[in-house]
């Protein structure tokens, strides 16, 4: 219901919060499964280990940045009061810290990946994808059903 | 956790693997394009068969537990206006989703063009439907 009684001017950061979030998990599904694809023919390794390592700079790391940014600005236009404290924001913020700090660290091995045609390097990218797929999918939860 | 908290995250849940199975699949076109594609054959057609069945799935879920939230509010009813025009655009999504699948399948070079098209036309009326559930126009 509370999407219901909720100020107009929190509308728009909502959506591109949304927005960035769902694009983000998406990208990131792109990543993980060209490394699972990749992991069963080391010939195609090569090309599914370059899409993912672009895909993460040029997707997930511009998506994440739309998802915080709407997240702040959404709190923001909220106007909750300084004592306000809730649960599900919390996990929302851990896990958007945490993708945070793994993001960065994926996008510079995505980087040097993409510099010396390090495939091992997309390994570990795409491991990260799944382990961020699955702390975006607890804060999806989280958002949602706003435990207390 | 009231029956409300589980039909809402439900519900976002199927739109966001909905969403995101189409943004992996703009991804795969991406990847696919040029004289030296990122992605051999079978690797293409093995993404874009997954990512196009999440997105079925996704918007199955999606509407399936939309409909119920509506339903099961009193503040909210199937024939809102916004909760129509949704329904209206997600049957067109759903179709144009379907042709693009059957475009790529068909022919990945001659049917890219028009998969394209296709995949654009669901890609931009779940975009509406989503400004839809935000804005919620006239609720």
């Amino acid at each position: 219901m509370l999407a219901a009684i909720r100020p107009d001017s929190v509308n728009l950061p909502l959506f591109l919060h949304v927005l960035g979030a769902m694009l983000l998990v998406g990208f990131l599904f792109a990543v993980a499964f060209a490394w699972i694809l990749g992991r069963r023919s080391q010939q195609r390794a090569e090309g599914l280990a370059r899409f993912g390592l672009k895909t993460l700079l040029l997707g997930v790391l511009p998506s994440y940045i739309l998802m915080r940014v709407g997240a702040q600005w959404t709190e923001s236009e909220q106007n909750y009061p300084d004592e306000f404290e809730a649960t599900w924001i919390d996990i929302g913020y851990i896990t958007a810290d945490i993708g945070a700090l793994l993001i960065l660290i994926s996008a510079i091995l995505a980087g040097v990946g993409l510099r010396r045609g390090n495939v091992r390097l997309a390994r570990i990218v795409g491991v990260v994808s799944v382990i961020l797929l699955a702390a975006f999918l607890v804060a999806v939860w989280a958002m949602t059903a706003k435990p207390t | 956790m009231d029956l409300y908290d589980w039909l809402l995250f439900l519900h976002v849940l199927g739109a966001f693997a909905a969403v995101g199975a189409l943004t992996a699949l703009w991804a795969l076109i991406l990847g696919t394009r040029g004289a030296t594609p990122l992605f051999d054959p079978p690797s293409t057609l093995a993404f874009g068969r997954v990512a196009g069945i999440l997105v079925g799935v996704g918007m199955m879920v999606a509407l399936a537990f939309g409909i119920w939230l509506a339903i099961d509010l009193d503040a909210y009813q199937l024939w809102d206006g916004w909760i129509l025009a949704s329904l209206v655009l997600w049957a067109i999504g759903g179709w144009a989703g379907g042709q693009a699948g059957k475009a790529f399948e068909s022919d990945p070079v001659a049917g890219r063009a028009a998969g394209i098209r296709y995949q654009a036309i669901n890609s931009l009326a779940v975009l509406v439907i989503l400004v839809l559930m935000i804005w919620k126009p006239g609720a």
